[in-house]
């Protein structure tokens, strides 16, 4: 069932914007045509592998590739020694931050190995075969240490020291003795601890959540051809090439014009494709062999070496009053950041309560290392782990005083002007809206069978704008070609193509949509922070302007009257208002066919740095039946609710909102990084680390909801990272209802479900329902 | 040794050198250059690599090259004819059941397989017979509905194949 | 690494027993391959028997079906004799894999590899199957029961690889089932498996039993306190009752990352009796 609800309500305002065309690149991907990372090929090419640590935390005492060298067939190898130390310094990599000091260490370790799978040599050799032969003639010597996994343990005194001289950042005065904590994060509204004494009732629970994959079912790839004059090509599966075009350059030493990325199709990104793991390897490799080289992850490499999301633990505490005004609330998180700092725990303790209006809030939290792999963006990095604690102490508030959950939440749902406590004030927002259409949901009221619960849960993500370039060329026989930057990875040329459209009065079919390289076009940031439709559209629309005004200049030189006596509508060019002369109005094809007697070609060329991105809140409803004698908790019925903005195309909002609803469905139930004693991980395949799969989830329904983004000329607001925030919450809750027993621990995998259950039997908790 | 092997690949003769080791789906990609089945795990937990071997859905990842020699192999590649597009292609392209496309081919021969056993799945069955083939961007609900309306479509018209052409201008309607 | 397909026993047992070889059969290959390319194995020659047409079909046999150890599960399945006398055995193997996976796993495949939480063997156990070896001294029948030893250790001497699978012939009154826990609803390995073969008379009463449970210790295991358990009733809920404590007892599973001690113990158990259920309906049908 899919729904959109409008406030105003909607009418078909648009010709193109907002209906359910097929995308342009379809095609391609439903004949096997389409390019993903690993389908680039070049004659003569070298096959890339790269030797990982078998250990969690070891020092590097010395690495001898002179036996790999000697293999035949062997053509390059790159250690530590192939890239120079870097400064510390914090860039943007989507809504996180990397540190190049930490960035070089990561992609091949320098004096210490901090987690099983980091890097510590590549080759490049004429055939796979002979590659994983050389790595196995690397000798590395390895000084064992101890090493520290979960994030409790990592931040006790006597915790191994992963970095030696970190010294926790935000802490006054400043510790004097190193830690694993790299930083303290604090968001102050009001005096909590005073306004607890107004509640009449506080809940506060703690909760543990395991890191858990983005799972993209491409691996990392990427094909690197470097010249004699390092003059430097890369084919990459990348949320945003120009970012690896800059990590690239800046790790290599190597200007930024002699590299040129182009982004292949990409397999699924999530967050975890913003970062280089491969990329500078490969070109370090190209360009000491002299010859093209291919690296591609393995499954297992994908899971052990690239960035899941933090595992954390979280401390929540709320108050409020008999008749269900939220009072006070606090949090306390720490968050990991696998091997080096950089978590989301600054986004996880801004969001923490974003869905809601409070007046005396504070929220805490701290960035840790430990020896695991380093995090990568997760959609809405930091947010569903500290939203999940929340909402579910949100749902426990509701029970304490008698409300309904929807009602309590409606009584202190942030709404436009509420301040929130990271610090802006709110535009236009549709929390509330939500709310209503949940309420309203058949879903809602439907009756529940034995054993099954129903639970619900909000939640909340920024979005960001950004550096963004998009050309449209207006070609010869009226067809327009639109290059943007935006790595396409779920639907956006069609987006883009579709605002084309609508501005220029050029039909869909007949916009090409290419996503360029980086020499080929301006600046882009990357596709993240559900910036791509946002931005890149924003982009469009400035640039379609541009071909409107020059199309109205031509035309007023063709007709020989002034250029604002010429008006664009509908693809026409037209003599308008008092000054309009005898000419019959103008297609835009006519106009492109005598482009080049009129002044040459007519393009439109938009350079901006897109602001006024608006967070987009999200409401969702789960049924799950329990199986009391296994444990086992499944999903029945799911409803995802939320505002768009505007849905540019709601095939693609659809998509969003059911695919995030699917990851979060497979957080809140199996999915987690499983660790041995030894510090390696256990399950680094599909086998065992548990997404779901087709049978074990219901059809997903949505309600789109559109309160407009004033700041965006389509009302776009980003969509994509919302829907993977209240699913958590939303199954525990429903678990909750299910069951009687509230479980503060991810994932509700059957054995936890079943010991829970057994445990409060044994104890005669009266709360226990199945 | 590599071995010298004959096979049907969509239908056409092919010859191929391969080594012991490599799988079909390294035959496939790195040797005849069909990129078009994908490897997501190479150990057969995510379907991306699905094709047919003597009309049975598999898992190229996990069948050696030397053992199709002999053999009738069809990829996603030979799905489509000429310019006509498979029914199930063409509802995946109107149902908007890709986001990031990299499981389609998997999901389009493994859903080809499917109809071809069963023209008249339940969506449970759909679901069952799909759970080897992951997607991790569209909760598979459009997936599910799109195999759903290509059978539908498949059982009233068996033989009916719409123009690629045709469906362009439809979708520009 | 070599590979070979040789079209006779006689030539795959010369094969295998060749010397200085690491070798390894290759039947459906949804575990070699895996483990060839995890490196956890590393044979010099591969020998694949599909090849051999023993291995390759499914015959009928004095009442009972003689199965090609190299038979796949799709085509089990769709054996529409087999799967009304052997229902239990067919789910079972059905459950192995996806689809894709059903294309090519075997029921030798699954023995040979030699997991305690291969999902056909306790069907095959409860079933009462023998597996027909051939090796270098002959052929011989090994109960399924004594196949495997521990986890990837088997009971066959060098050289000697499994050619099919005898399943007895079905008495009247009788039927088989599996069932089995996994966390998804597909793509994983069983953490609890239970296959149970009843016969019952006339008035419902179980007269004969074999009841088997896998990944609760370090081979499958023949439970024959949980037959005995049935044997006599007729499925009563004391006769349940004590399935389930039979089964829970001779449960010696581990911790690992697919489930915990006591959760094995205590899903065995009800495993067992809703196993015990659906097998006891069906003979009834």
């Amino acid at each position: 069932m899919q729904e959109k609800i409008g406030n105003p309500p909607v009418e078909q305002e648009f010709k193109w914007v907002g209906t359910r065309q097929v995308r342009p690149d379809g095609i391609d991907k439903v004949t096997g045509r389409a390019k993903f990372g690993a389908d680039y090929n070049l004659p003569g090419q070298l096959t890339g592998a790269v030797l990982r640590s078998p250990h969690p935390h070891a020092r590097i005492v010395s690495i001898d590739t002179s036996q790999a060298a000697a293999l035949q067939g062997v053509k390059a190898i790159v250690t530590r020694d192939d890239f120079s130390d870097q400064e510390s310094e914090f860039v943007p990599a989507g809504e996180m931050l990397v540190n190049y000091r930490d960035v070089v260490r990561n992609v091949m370790a320098r004096e210490k190995v901090l987690y099983e799978g980091h890097a510590v040599a590549a080759v490049a050799a004429t055939s796979p075969i002979i590659a994983k032969r050389a790595l196995k003639l690397i000798n590395v010597e390895y000084e064992i240490l101890p090493h520290v996994i979960d994030v409790l343990d990592a931040i006790k005194p006597d915790a191994p020291l992963l970095h030696d001289d970190m010294i926790t950042a935000g802490v006054e005065p400043a510790p004097t003795t190193p830690s694993n904590i790299a930083k303290k994060v604090e968001f102050t509204l009001g005096d909590s601890g005073a306004a607890f004494a107004n509640a009449d009732v506080v809940v506060e629970r703690a909760f543990d959540t395991k890191p858990v994959h983005q799972g993209y079912i491409e691996p990392h790839a990427c094909l690197a051809d470097v010249s004699e004059d390092s003059a430097a090509e890369l084919w990459v599966c990348t949320q945003g090439h120009w970012i690896v075009r800059a990590h690239c350059a800046r790790l290599l030493g190597w200007d930024v014009s002699k590299i040129k990325v182009n982004a292949s199709e990409i397999g699924g990104g999530f967050g975890g494709k913003t970062v280089v793991y491969l990329e500078p390897l490969a070109l370090a490799l190209s360009k000491k062999s002299g010859k093209p080289v291919k690296m591609v992850m393995s499954r297992e490499d994908v899971f052990k070496a690239s960035g899941p999301t933090s595992g954390a633990h979280i401390r929540v505490k709320m108050g409020a009053t008999k008749d269900g005004r939220i009072v006070a609330a606090e949090t306390e998180l720490f968050y990991q950041a696998g091997a080096f700092q950089g978590s989301p725990v600054g986004p996880g303790a801004m969001c923490a309560f974003a869905p809601y209006d409070l007046e005396h809030v504070k929220s805490v939290g701290y960035d840790v290392v430990s020896n695991r792999s380093k995090v990568a963006a997760y959609r809405a990095p930091g947010g569903p782990i500290s939203e999940y604690a929340v909402e579910s102490v949100v749902d426990e508030l509701a029970r304490e005083i008698g409300m309904d959950p929807i009602d309590f939440r409606l009584k202190n749902a942030a709404k436009e002007g509420t301040k929130a406590a990271y610090g802006p004030q709110f535009g236009p927002i549709g929390l509330i809206e939500t709310l209503e259409a949940a309420k309203n949901s058949d879903h809602w009221k439907a009756p529940l069978g034995p054993n099954q619960g129903r639970g619900v849960a909000s939640g909340f993500w920024f979005n960001i704008g950004g550096e963004t370039s998009v050309t449209l060329n207006l070609n010869e026989d009226g067809t327009l070609t639109l290059m943007a930057g935006t790595p396409d990875i779920g639907g956006l040329r069609a987006s883009l193509c579709l605002m084309a459209a609508e501005e220029l009065g050029i039909d869909y079919p007949k916009i090409r949509p290419i996503i360029a390289d980086t020499a080929s076009l301006g600046y882009n940031f990357l596709t993240g922070g559900s910036r791509a439709t946002f931005s890149s559209g924003m982009a469009t629309v400035e640039a379609a302007q541009q071909i409107k005004t020059e199309a109205c200049r031509r035309a007023a030189q063709l007709w020989d009257m002034p250029e604002e006596a010429v008006l664009y509508e509908d693809g026409y060019v037209r003599p308008a208002g008092d000054n309009a002369g005898p000419q019959d109005p103008m297609h835009i094809s006519e106009i492109a066919r005598m482009a080049g007697k009129t002044g040459g070609p007519i393009t439109g060329v938009a350079k901006i740095n897109a602001q006024g991105a608006a967070p987009s809140f999200g409401t969702q409803i789960a049924d799950v039946e329990i199986d009391p004698e296994t444990g086992r908790a499944t999903v029945t019925r799911y409803t995802v609710i939320q505002d768009a903005g505007r849905a540019i195309h709601p095939d693609y909002v659809e998509g969003q909102f059911q695919g995030g609803a699917a990851q979060g469905i497979g957080w809140a139930l199996n999915e987690e990084y499983i660790y041995g004693d030894d510090g390696k991980l256990e399950n680094p395949g599909f086998l065992d680390y548990r997404i779901p799969v087709a049978s074990d989830l219901p059809m997903i329904d949505t309600i789109i909801v559109e309160v407009p983004n004033p700041r965006h000329p389509y009302g776009v607001r980003g969509i994509g990272e919302t829907p993977i925030v209240p699913p958590m919450a939303t199954v525990a809750n429903a678990v909750r209802d299910a069951t009687g027993l509230r479980f503060t621990e991810l994932p509700m995998s059957p054995p936890r479900v079943l010991k829970a259950i057994n445990e409060a039997r044994a104890a005669g908790d009266t709360n226990l329902k199945v | 040794m590599k071995h010298h092997i004959q096979m049907s690949l969509n239908g056409d003769p092919v010859e191929v050198l391969v080594e012991p080791s490599q799988t079909l789906l390294d035959v496939l990609r790195d040797e005849l250059g069909l990129t078009g089945t994908k490897e997501g795990c190479g150990t057969g937990d995510c379907g991306a690599c699905s094709v047919m071997v003597d009309n049975r859905l598999v898992c190229g990842c996990l069948v050696l090259g030397p053992e199709v020699a002999g053999k009738s192999v069809e990829t996603i590649e030979g799905m489509a004819e000429g310019e006509v597009l498979h029914p199930l292609q063409r509802h995946f392209l109107e149902h908007a059941a890709l986001q990031c496309g990299i499981c389609t081919p998997g999901f389009l021969v493994a859903a080809k397989a499917l109809l071809a056993h069963n023209p008249d799945p339940t969506e449970t069955e759909v679901r069952y017979w799909l759970a080897g083939n992951l997607c991790r961007c569209t909760g598979y609900d459009k997936i599910i509905r799109a195999v759903m309306d290509a059978a539908a479509e498949m059982r009233q018209a068996p033989t009916a194949r719409t123009e690629l052409k045709d469906q362009l201008q439809h979708a520009g309607a | 690494m070599r590979y070979e397909a040789p079209e006779t026993l006689d030539a795959a047992v010369a094969l295998l027993a060749s010397a200085g070889e690491e070798t390894k059969v290759l039947a459906g290959g949804t575990d070699l391959l895996v483990q060839l390319r995890t490196d956890l194995i590393a044979p010099t020659l591969v020998v694949d028997i599909k090849n051999i047409d023993e291995t390759r079909t499914i015959a009928e046999t004095a009442g009972g079906f003689r199965v090609g150890a190299a038979v796949s599960g799709a085509e089990l399945a769709e054996h529409a004799k087999l799967s009304s006398v052997w229902p239990g055995v067919v789910e079972a193997v059905s459950l192995i894999g996806s689809t894709q996976i059903q294309g090519r796993a075997s029921l030798g495949g699954n023995l040979c590899n030699g997991s305690p939480a291969a999902d056909s063997v306790p069907a095959m156990i409860a079933a009462g199957a023998v597996a027909n070896v051939a090796g270098p001294n002959g052929r011989r029948e090994i109960p399924v029961e004594d196949v495997i030893l521990a986890p990837r250790k088997l009971s066959l001497t060098p050289g000697e690889f499994v050619v099919s699978i005898q399943l007895p012939a079905r008495p009247a009154r009788a039927a088989d089932a599996y069932q089995r826990f996994i966390p998804r609803t597909e793509m994983d390995i069983a953490v609890v498996g239970a296959g149970v073969s009843l016969a019952r008379d006339e008035a419902g009463k179980i007269t004969d039993a074999r009841v088997s449970l896998g990944a609760v210790a370090s081979r499958p295991l023949l439970v024959k306190d949980a037959a005995d358990a049935l044997i006599g009733s007729t499925l009563d809920a004391a006769a349940l009752t004590a399935l389930d404590a039979a089964c829970q007892a001779a449960c010696q599973p581990i911790d690992d990352k697919r489930g915990t001690i006591d959760f094995r113990t205590e899903v065995a158990g009800v495993l067992a009796r809703r196993t015990a259920e659906i097998a006891y309906k069906r003979a009834g049908a």
